[in-house]
């Protein structure tokens, strides 16, 4: 199975939405089209929906660290939201938490970075 | 019960995936649970993810080889490539320490590989290669032998 991305721009806000199975070879593809939509749009957060994330290894986590680097270095903030058990056990193996937010869903993310829904 | 078997594959990345669906297929006949099963195949990806990018630096006509044997609730992988091999195993080995930053590694493949197996044995020498083996203990089997 590969790995299906949906951005979308909700204010200052980029969602992300992975659906499938992220690898060594669906991060390349996924660091290009993530790193040209934070320079196509103005957005300050990120919140990254997980829900369809089937696999995950530590090639993804890469990836997204590379870009909570990117926004965090111009003030923003990263929030994930919908993990699997499966997927959180490597952001917990790895401290991801320490540097970003977890939230059950969406709307709580979304909520949290001050956008109306 | 024992039973085993070999894959031999080109180090392109697609096969990340053929490598850890087709070990966890294998496995399988050992009635693992979701949990075991998702250890395995990340372990995999893993392994075959390091073989490709610092064994072979992306090259993609280096071969990976990967032996699996199952007996009596016990898995053993062998994961092996002819690349590089590692000069410093115990560095490699450290929680987050990455040979290759600017390719956004997050140094967390073998801390993983750690965590989710009981065992892990790193053999490698430059220029011959590098040789992961993993084994782990299949709670479900145990269950059933009782």
């Amino acid at each position: 199975m590969s790995l299906s991305v949906d951005f979308a721009c909700k204010e200052d806000v980029l969602l992300v939405r992975l659906v499938g199975e992220l690898d060594h070879h669906e991060a390349e593809n996924l660091k290009k089209e993530w790193k040209s939509i934070l320079n196509q749009h103005q957005v300050r957060h990120v919140i990254l929906n997980l829900e369809g994330l089937s696999f995950m290894d530590s090639s993804g986590l890469g990836v997204i660290l590379g870009r909570y680097k990117e926004i965090n270095a111009l003030g923003g903030e990263m929030v994930i939201c919908s993990i699997s058990p499966e997927v959180k056990r490597l952001f917990d193996l790895s401290g991801m938490f320490k540097i970003m937010k977890l939230v059950d869903n969406e709307e709580f993310a979304l909520e949290m970075l001050g956008v109306a829904s | 019960m024992k039973n085993s078997m070999n894959l031999e594959f080109l180090s392109v990345s697609q096969n990340e995936s053929f490598a850890r669906v087709t070990v966890a297929a294998f496995v399988s006949q050992l009635d693992p649970t979701m949990e075991e099963l998702t250890e395995i195949k990340t372990v995999v990806s893993e392994a075959v993810t390091n073989a490709i990018i610092h064994g072979y630096h992306e090259l993609p006509d280096g071969k990976i080889y990967i032996s699996c044997t199952i007996n009596d609730g016990e898995m053993e992988l062998m994961i092996q490539d002819h690349g590089e091999g590692i000069a410093d195993i115990d560095e490699a080995r450290e929680p987050l320490f990455t040979s290759k930053p600017e390719l956004e590694r997050s140094g967390m493949g073998f801390t993983i590989m750690e965590n989710f197996m009981d065992k892990v044995d790193v053999i490698s020498s430059p220029e011959e290669g590098t040789t992961v083996r993993l084994i782990k203990h299949l709670t479900t089997n145990k269950a059933y032998c009782n």
